[in-house]
């Protein structure tokens, strides 16, 4: 375990350059360079053919639909498409390609110079995109005599094909400077923009929990004025979340090694999920030499400029342009939406006024009491084991006054912890406002009786005074009294 | 003397995977060395304002729609492996990276 700086000591000192690499499979229905399909789950090596296998003789042919999915997310990242561009060969031994090598591009990517703008506490990052090009997904390695499906202490690997050759589109930025102590939240925030750019244009479904959108961070640290430090590569980090801890457990790493005068090695680092920790890989110095060189096997691309405008006045409305109209439809604040928006609950909140409650409703949940369960389970808002149309039902059963506020989250407990919707949940345990009128006038008698003080201020017109009452009457309903019936009840016995 | 190095024959074939013998990789440079001298005279040939290409065949834009074909069976597929175990290719263990 390596001596980590404190967080905000660290940045004091040093100031971070992020730089990020994210790899999307796309969901054509068939691989990069044959027909096999690319369906998810299906039992191993049962999507193979010559060509993604690598037999003798087999000839590739590149799939026009990943071709334009890649053009359109270059488009969207506002990048220039090349009029001239061919696939590479990345040349590697190691088992999780047949062919020795992996088909990709080196020169001449499909896409370059784009940006994508991130709004992070207010302020815009512009991350500038350095390129975006297509390349062909690896086959999977599972290793085994292991304990833990890693590779140390495994005797063998076991390799299923069906991956190896389902297209992957790679985009890379160029160095993020200046981002100073929000690094972290402008990393996470950039991958967070991406895949919902990525999936508003239809390409793929960009779930980092299944690996469709994976990434890799760079990061590396200089004292200002200094020229950049030298970067590690976090991989393996695979959730909106951990791309905030890779980078802020590498700010405190890398600044505690140069506090004491030690160099930061450029490698490859795995990032630990169940820790937030990184490890190192395979050091740079002794990474292979890819020997890159044109595919053979493939023609050269000349995307027109015609079939470039064509697609790009088919894109859809991007996610920057729906923030702003749903803010403004939903009328929130700056602040407010910012917040939205930092807890990724966008889509969320969308989904839920669509089922049927105020945007007012939608927010309260999501950004409140169920951000809070998000974070004490430290999962992702849309992991919560709740849908968009059950916080829809329990906030309806809110209006309706059949639940109040501490009653709903007695049934979002509930809803966790799958035991139905919100209205099954509340019949089961019996969660429901007392709405007996009679039951509730004798509370408030009671109340009245036992605080004679308080019940003469009140008729004396301190009516905020009524909320000692109030208090003893929820108490004596164990919390199942609607507030506002209790105190208009109050008010009307003693006004 | 060659102008390509022993060490970067023993770099090549570290690469390549090949092993060769000490008195091989001074052969090799040799007829390297040979090989370089002889590409050396497309060189001398003026390429200014060419296109560089990677194909003999004037061909671009050749794309495949998006239909699938059927797979080859499991069986056919994992006769020409080496080993096999639980319906997957089964290799030695991998030392220089982590999955």
């Amino acid at each position: 375990m390596s001596r980590l700086n404190d967080y905000d000591k660290a940045v004091e000192t040093y100031e971070p350059v992020l730089g990020l690499e994210t790899h999307i499979e796309l969901d054509t229905n068939t691989k990069m360079f044959c027909g096999c399909s690319t369906a998810f789950g299906a039992e191993p090596n049962t999507q193979t053919c010559p060509v993604c296998l690598a037999l003798p003789g087999a000839l590739p042919v590149a799939n026009k639909a990943a071709i334009e999915a890649t053009v359109k997310i270059g488009l969207a990242l506002n990048c220039h498409i090349a009029e001239w561009t061919r696939f590479a060969r990345k040349n590697y031994f190691y088992p999780d390609m047949p062919k020795n090598f992996q088909t990709s591009q080196y020169e001449e990517p499909l896409c370059e110079n784009g940006y994508v703008e991130v709004a992070v506490d207010g302020v815009d990052y512009r991350i500038e995109i350095e390129r975006v090009h297509l390349e062909e997904d690896t086959g999977k390695t599972l290793h085994v005599g292991g304990a833990t499906g890693r590779i140390h202490g495994a005797t063998e690997s076991l390799v299923d094909y069906n991956r190896a050759g389902i297209p992957l589109v790679e985009i890379v930025t160029k160095p993020v400077p200046g981002t100073g102590a929000l690094a972290p939240e402008v990393a996470k925030a950039y991958v967070a923009e991406l895949r919902d750019i990525v999936r508003s244009l239809g390409v793929s479904d960009v779930r980092m929990e299944q690996g469709s959108l994976r990434c890799d961070v760079n990061l590396s640290l200089n004292k200002p004025g200094e020229e950049w430090g030298t970067r590690t590569e976090t991989k393996n980090v695979n959730s909106l979340r951990s791309v905030e801890r890779a980078v802020r457990y590498e700010v405190r790493r890398q600044s505690a090694l140069l506090d004491d005068g030690v160099k930061i090695i450029q490698e490859t680092r795995h990032f630990h999920e169940s820790t937030g920790e990184t490890s190192p890989g395979r050091s740079k110095e002794e990474a292979t030499d890819y020997r890159y060189f044109p595919e053979p096997d493939l023609a050269v691309m000349e995307p027109s400029r015609e079939w470039v405008e064509e697609l790009r006045a088919g894109l859809p409305e991007l996610p920057r342009k729906r923030r702003e109209r749903l803010q403004a439809t939903w009328g929130l604040g700056d602040k407010e939406m910012q917040s939205v928006v930092n807890a990724d609950a966008v889509g969320l909140i969308e989904a839920t006024v669509a089922a049927g409650t105020t945007p007012t409703g939608a927010v309260k949940w999501w950004l409140g009491e169920l951000s809070r369960r998000a974070n004490e389970a430290g999962a992702e808002l849309g992991a919560l084991a709740i849908t968009p149309e059950q916080v829809a039902e329990l906030q309806g059963m809110v209006d309706d006054g059949r639940l109040n506020d501490k009653l709903a989250r007695q049934v979002i407990d509930g809803v966790l912890a799958g035991e139905g919707s919100p209205v099954e949940v509340a019949a089961k345990r019996g969660l429901e406002v007392v709405s007996d009128t009679g039951a509730l006038e004798a509370a408030v008698d009671e109340a009245i009786s036992a605080n004679p003080a308080v019940a003469e201020k009140i008729r004396g017109g301190t009516h905020a005074a009524a909320g000692v009452l109030i208090g003893a009457v929820m108490k004596a309903t164990k919390g199942q009294a609607d507030a506002g019936t209790v105190r208009k009840i109050i008010l009307e016995k003693l006004g | 003397m060659s102008t390509i190095s022993r060490e970067e024959v023993a770099h090549l074939a570290r690469l390549a995977r090949l092993e060769v013998t000490d008195d091989e990789l001074d052969a090799f440079a040799g007829q390297l060395d040979v090989i370089l001298e002889s590409m050396k005279t497309l060189a001398e040939v003026d390429t200014d304002g060419v296109q560089p290409t990677s194909h003999a065949v004037p061909l671009v834009n050749v794309f495949r729609e998006d239909r699938p074909q059927p797979s080859l069976p499991r069986d056919a597929v994992l006769a020409g492996a080496p080993d096999t175990a639980e319906d997957r290719f089964r290799v030695p263990r991998i030392l220089d990276e982590e999955a």
